[in-house]
């Protein structure tokens, strides 16, 4: 639908990935300066001048499959590793975060509120990089150029994109269900109460006019919720406050990440079923895949002395747990696409392959760096 | 004043799009149909009134190839015309009518989609049936398609383009009351919250134009003359057709409205919104003093629901219907 909704998608989905990772690595006593770099190697790929130029094209939403590529990506971008279930988790937690963000938004504009709480908070992850921090100004300013003349209508179509990509999606978060902010069913909790958004009025006037334009009457109808007026309009500036919450780190305070793969509902698996064409990576996104990918400079892994695994469960033992019994209809899809055939149908993604196979380093504990892309796309 | 009556389950969740509900009753057949939108598809539910029989189908959206991405479906909205009742489908890609239960695809209209995607999305949103044999359809560009439908058959032709609109369309609405008093019997609104009010025939006539405030109308109505219209700051307005005067402002909802209905015989109101709530009103004319009373008269809340469909089932508005985001079922309602 609207050809303007990857960025908001990837910057959005991108900070929520570094506010659980930043988590993870403290809980798991990575030294200091192993973190720093694993969040400045993430950020500085993120924001790629080449690769936020393909982002910026106007262009259609990519499948879950697709994105799902891109962040593997960009989470191995550093020394940092992580297992298939890590990957699945910290996948499904990005998603759950930002699609309650997306709902929850008051008004459809306020998405680009929540995309600057997360810029600012990514602006803050790399404060004493100058490089990468300009990287980060840069980006603010490909994003005010391209939102804020939008009308609301316009936002609101972006805002249905989303809910198209996020569609069904019912995954139980903890920290949520703690929260209350969601139930045990895995849906979000929507209050008829608190503060209406900016630009709309407390629900309960009904005014009658005159032909010449005099109020003749005014009533007032129980709403049934408990409204207050709205708050101050965010900043949508480079700096400002923001005033929503939605998209600042609830990671902040140490709290365990789990996510809790039973109870999905039968719809889940029906809306797989339906969705499943006949080509699901169809040629087409292959190629904006490569084009996007090819932006995605990623560093060559140091020695393997500095190269480390990260864990998004409690122990390994859980982490392997969790690999084996993830149901089927929340795989992000095993799609039996013979990668070398559709390689070489693809001159693009073969020369990106080419690139890997080049470089000598090993990445730590696994095959070289070419495989790994390889198995990701079959693992696709 | 209404309670909740069994709901039907449908084969996919509804999708964030607005007026997500189409409604058909046939009377003969003593059945409804009912469509809901869910990303490329349409799912279709027959419900026989005992509340014993329903059949599903599904419609996809019409690919050009297989190669290109799939194309989303935006509304799917029954056309009723004197001589026979089509299905309208409308899509990123173009527009297909169906027969109204789904089974033959009868007309396809692709759209000019560009080779590359531009920054202005393009798809057709916005369907209605006009006068006795036009079904009009609004596109992103906020031109309206207009469609000369003959009373059997395939021959349906492109009869006109309507360019009024600067904005994309979001909806439309033909005049319901059925009295033949009314020379306004189309109403079309955009993303701007501009309002046209046109009188259909061979060429169409533009009959006014009601500016918006900068704030999209994502449902309008047209009964006795009188426009509804609702809007994403969650407020309907009762506006005049002919003249553009302001009868009523109402602030009924905490957030964007959806989707509006009016059952043509009794004058009640239906309004949904994203903030979980449908509410029912009733609207009285009095065309002695041409004026329009707002009354208030019910609430139902679909918690943790973002509704995006709502539509009375009948003529009276004794039951109604409801869909919501991620919601696959079809909620329904019926007065006590």
């Amino acid at each position: 639908m609207s050809s303007r909704t990857l960025p908001l998608l990837f910057i959005n989905l991108g900070g929520e990935m570094l506010y659980i990772l930043d988590q993870r690595l403290r809980a798991q006593n990575i030294p200091a300066d192993k973190a720093k770099k694993v969040m400045n190697d993430i950020i500085t790929t993120m924001f790629n001048k080449k690769f936020l130029e393909e982002l910026f094209k106007p262009q259609e939403l990519y499948s879950k499959k697709a994105l799902r590529t891109v962040f593997d990506r960009l989470a191995h971008a550093s020394i940092m590793r992580l297992n298939q279930a890590s990957m699945d988790k910290l996948y499904d937690l990005m998603t759950m975060a930002f699609k309650y963000q997306v709902l929850l938004c008051p008004r459809p504009k306020d998405i680009l509120l929540v995309s600057f709480n997360h810029m600012d908070a990514i602006k803050d992850f790399v404060k004493d990089t100058p490089t990468i921090l300009s990287q980060v100004d840069e980006t603010y300013r490909q994003l005010i150029e391209m939102y804020t003349p939008l009308s609301h209508g316009e936002f609101q179509l972006i805002r249905q994109t989303l809910l198209i990509f996020f569609q069904d999606m019912h995954i139980r978060v903890s920290i949520f269900l703690k929260d209350k902010v969601q139930n045990s069913n895995g849906r979000f909790v929507l209050p008829t109460s608190g503060p209406v958004p900016h630009g709309t009025q407390v629900p309960s006037l009904i005014r009658i006019f005159s032909c010449t334009g005099e109020e003749l009457s005014r009533q007032q109808f129980n709403n049934g919720g408990n409204y207050n007026a709205a708050l101050r309009e965010g900043s949508f500036e480079i700096f400002g406050d923001r005033v929503t919450k939605l998209g600042t780190n609830m990671y902040s305070v140490s709290r365990p990440v789990e996510t809790h793969m039973s109870g999905t509902s039968k719809s889940s698996a029906q809306h797989t079923k339906v969705n499943a064409a006949p080509n699901p990576l169809a040629k087409e996104e292959l190629n904006l895949l490569a084009r996007l990918m090819g932006g995605l400079e990623v560093q060559k892994p140091g020695n393997t002395d500095s190269g480390f695994r990260v864990n998004l469960f409690a122990t390994d033992e859980e982490e392997e747990e969790a690999l084996i019994s993830r149901p089927d209809e929340l795989s992000y899809g095993v799609i039996n696409i013979q990668a070398t055939k559709d390689l070489q149908a693809n001159a693009e993604l073969a020369k990106i392959m080419g690139e890997f196979t080049e470089s000598g380093d090993q990445s730590p504990g696994a095959s070289s760096k070419g495989d790994d892309l390889l198995a990701m796309m079959d693992g696709l | 004043m209404y309670h909740k009556e069994k709901s039907i389950q449908i084969k996919n969740s509804a999708s964030a799009l607005y007026n997500n509900l189409g409604v058909l009753r046939i009377a003969p057949r003593r059945l409804t149909y009912f469509t809901v939108v869910h990303a490329n598809v349409v799912n279709m539910v027959s419900a026989s009134w005992d509340g014993l029989n329903y059949s599903h189908r599904q419609l996809q959206s019409k690919e050009p190839n297989v190669a290109t991405s799939t194309s989303l479906i935006m509304q799917a909205a029954f056309c009723a015309l004197p001589s026979r009742d089509l299905l309208v489908v409308t899509s990123q890609k173009g527009i297909q009518m169906y027969e109204s239960d789904g089974s033959i695809m009868v007309y396809w209209h692709a759209l000019d989609t560009p080779e590359t995607p531009t920054e202005q999305a393009v798809f057709a949103r916005g369907i209605s049936a006009a006068w006795e044999n036009y079904i009009c359809v609004g596109v992103s560009s906020g031109a309206i398609l207009v469609f000369d439908v003959p009373s059997k058959g395939s021959n349906i032709t492109l009869s006109e383009v309507l360019e009024e609109h600067k904005e994309s369309i979001t909806d439309m609405a033909s005049e319901c009351s059925g009295s033949q008093e009314c020379i306004a019997n189309l109403v079309t609104a955009d993303d701007g919250g501009s309002l046209c009010v046109w009188k259909s025939g061979e060429e169409f006539q533009l009959l006014n134009k009601i500016p918006g405030f900068d704030m999209s109308c994502s449902s309008v109505k047209l009964w006795k003359g009188t426009v509804v219209a609702g809007y994403g700051t969650g407020q309907i307005r009762l506006y005049e057709a002919v003249t553009g005067i302001l009868h009523a402002e109402v602030n009924a909802h905490a957030r964007w409205i959806y989707s509006l209905d009016i059952a043509p015989f009794s004058g009640l109101l239906l309004s949904a919104a994203e903030d979980s709530l449908v509410r029912v009103w009733l609207l009285t004319m009095t065309p002695e003093t041409n004026s329009v009373e707002v009354a208030h008269l019910h609430n139902e809340c679909v918690t943790d629901t973002q509704i995006c469909g709502a539509k009375f089932c009948d003529g009276d508005g004794y039951a109604f219907a409801v869909t919501g985001y991620d919601l696959s079922e079809i909620i329904r309602y019926v007065q006590s």
